[in-house]
């Protein structure tokens, strides 16, 4: 069946995405304490120039206020949330359980992943888990949805009503198997795809001309992730310590080109460039812009590359 | 070369040093040296290949459970020399002599001796 | 093999220091061939254990033992003539070795000499690495042959995940990505196709979740 045009949920990302729009999402990283206004105030800065912001999920492995209650927060301000969800601390009975906490909010996105090693994380001694895999949860969303049915097999009164998203890494090794790894997640269940974030455009465009081949963009929505460099620094620790990281040296050349006080503006520019460019990609849906600790500089990037205003959804 | 050395020493020949294991310099200890060295060929000139590489190895196993154990790992130590170095062999007799006398007895000599009594 | 790394010597002293007679055990199977609990290794944990005594001033005598395995009743049955002497006994064996004298000489105190490890190869002398977690459901066969649980640091069953770089795991520590040998060893088998199989998700009951296993084999019970 081809998801294409038609929704299944009431998300406003589905929506937008359905109508032929691209789409625009955020993210904001939770506070490390208790002070919901932190995650509030990020929100309020991007809140109208993107169509949902993800709240990622003890991003590295740092213990941070969790995902669930961000995203409830976002809610109740009549925001658009995306609950990222990793698969590294919760066992199923525990994903199950917040997915539904989700829907019981009507938070309508969720992204699954699988979250990076507890290693680099301040818990490093701690337990993992894993007891799905991302594409599993994946697939257990959807049975939940599709056939309101918990993984045991019993009936959920009042199914979880989620558009399910996946995270893609077009340049992460192997290489070789990004489209069909793309492909086992779309089989899996996965509607939308946030990818990594893209500096090697001309890797990138290599890469959806595949996944064209194979015909996976005519059935998932894919938002090409961008993050813009603050500094040339930035761009060289991205491209040296960053494992599935790809920044060509002509980048890192470009940001260390010009001076230190210009470098941020350089970052953003590189960022509108990309956007420009990849808009005219067959098979881009939209953009995932993540401006780590830099969500005052995501009006400008969305106004500049052409996507301002958003649409509104309650129109569509 | 009718070469002297301190008669202190006791010599145990082994084929080669890759023969030495970790717990012949221990009980060697345990039974009351004060000292042990290992003197093996140069290290490239192994007739065995690694014999040598494997001894020294062992030697710096040998003396980290020595310091573990409070009888100090200084009292071992290995030598690489060539058969044709008679003098050498003789002056490392002697300046090992000196080293295990300035550190002292065997501590555990000792305690036993007064354990005994 | 099930593999094994000796226990720091100074935790050790600390179990036995109030014994006046200790028996060190130790294994001939696993934790001889990774050289951490064989006669080679018991010989000398002991002499090192009777030199620090002593030069504690305390006469503590060790004696020495090795077995052929500690994880069968009749080899382990060697020593019931003799282990009444000993206040305590260190057992180079895997934790299945220590646990099993425990049951048998219940009034034995029982200590590890060893840290076990996991179940695993020798690479080289010297390096020993995991293969196996004993999940209970082997699923090698779907997965060329390589183990994406107990060599998949995050036990993905669709991997790899996006920490996978020129081969290596994001955990760093050179620790080779499963996912990438899975998909070599797929490629080099001519079955990549198989790689786009969605893994079913894992029934864990049949792994340490289930709780403590146990097969049993009536045909060849007595």
């Amino acid at each position: 069946m081809n998801p294409m045009r038609t929704t299944r949920t009431d998300s406003k990302l589905e929506k937008i995405l359905a109508a032929g729009h691209l789409a625009v999402t955020s993210e904001c990283g939770p506070p490390r304490g208790s002070d919901a206004e932190l995650i509030k105030k990020k929100a309020d800065l991007i809140k109208n120039h993107v169509d949902a912001i993800n709240i990622t999920d003890n991003q590295t492995s740092v213990t941070r206020l969790c995902s669930l209650a961000s995203c409830i927060h976002l809610k109740l301000m009549g925001l658009e949330p995306v609950l990222q969800m990793v698969v590294r601390d919760r066992n199923r009975i525990a994903l199950q359980s917040d997915i539904l906490g989700a829907a019981s909010f009507d938070i309508r996105n969720m992204l699954c992943l699988s979250g990076d090693h507890q290693k680099f994380g301040d818990c490093p001694q701690g337990q993992n888990v894993f007891d799905l895999d991302s594409m599993q949860l994946l697939q257990t969303v959807r049975q939940m949805r599709d056939q309101g049915k918990f993984l045991g097999g019993d009936e959920i009164k009042r199914p979880p009503r989620i558009f399910a998203g996946a995270a893609a890494n077009p340049f992460a090794d192997p290489f070789d198997i990004r489209v069909r790894r793309l492909a086992k997640k779309v089989a899996a269940g996965a509607e939308f795809i946030q990818t990594q974030c893209i500096y090697n455009l001309d890797r990138f465009e290599e890469w959806m001309k595949q996944v064209r081949d194979r015909g996976l963009h005519e059935k998932v929505y894919i938002l090409a992730g961008l993050t813009p460099f603050k500094s040339a620094g930035m761009a060289k620790y991205m491209k040296n310590k960053v494992p599935g990281m790809d920044v060509p040296d002509e980048v890192v050349k470009r940001m260390a080109g010009v001076p230190k006080d210009k470098q941020a503006e350089e970052g953003l520019k590189i960022c509108i460039e990309s956007i420009q460019r990849l808009k005219e990609v067959e098979g881009v849906r939209g953009f995932h812009i993540m401006a780590i600790e830099w969500e005052e500089k995501v009006p400008e990037i969305v106004e500049k590359g052409g996507l301002y205003p958003r649409p509104d959804p309650a129109a569509l | 070369m009718r070469l002297r050395y301190p008669d202190t020493i006791r010599i145990v020949r082994v084929p080669c040093t890759g023969k030495v294991d970790i717990v012949h310099i221990l009980r060697s200890f345990e039974k009351g040296a004060d000292g042990v060295y290992v003197v093996g060929c140069m290290e490239g000139d192994c007739r065995y290949n690694r014999g040598n590489l494997r001894a020294r190895k062992r030697v710096a196993e040998a003396r980290r459970i020595l310091d573990l154990v409070g009888i100090g790992g200084e009292r071992v130590q290995m030598f690489n020399l060539s058969s044709a170095e008679g003098p050498r062999f003789a002056q490392i007799a002697l300046e090992m002599t000196e080293k295990i006398r300035a550190l002292g007895p065997n501590p555990i000599k000792e305690k036993k001796n007064k354990m005994a009594a | 093999m099930i593999v094994a790394d000796r226990k720091p010597i100074e935790e050790i002293i600390e179990y036995i220091k109030d014994a006046n007679k200790v028996l060190i055990v130790g294994c001939n199977e696993c934790v001889t061939v990774c050289e951490a609990g064989g006669k080679k290794e018991v010989g000398v944990l002991a002499s090192a254990l009777r030199m620090y005594f002593m030069n504690q001033g305390k006469d503590i005598k060790i004696d020495e033992v090795t077995l052929e395995r500690q994880c069968d009743h009749e080899y382990l049955e060697e020593i019931r003539n003799i282990i009444d002497q000993y206040q305590a006994v260190v057992s180079l064996a895997c934790g299945v070795g220590v646990q099993f004298m425990s049951e048998k000489y219940f009034q034995t105190p029982v200590f590890p000499g060893v840290n076990t490890c996991f179940m695993g190869v020798t690479e080289e002398r010297g390096v020993w690495s995991e293969r196996c977690q004993g999940c209970g459901q082997c699923i090698l066969a779907t997965t060329g042959g390589i183990c994406p649980v107990s060599r998949c640091a995050k036990r993905l069953f669709n991997g790899p995940c996006g920490g996978s770089s020129k081969g290596m795991c994001e955990i760093g520590g050179e620790v080779p990505c499963a996912w990438q040998i899975i998909i070599d060893r797929l490629t080099a088998l001519g079955r990549l196709d198989d790689y786009e199989k969605l893994a079913p998700i894992k029934d864990w009951s049949k792994e340490r979740a289930g709780g403590p296993r146990k097969v049993v084999r009536e045909d060849v019970r007595q």
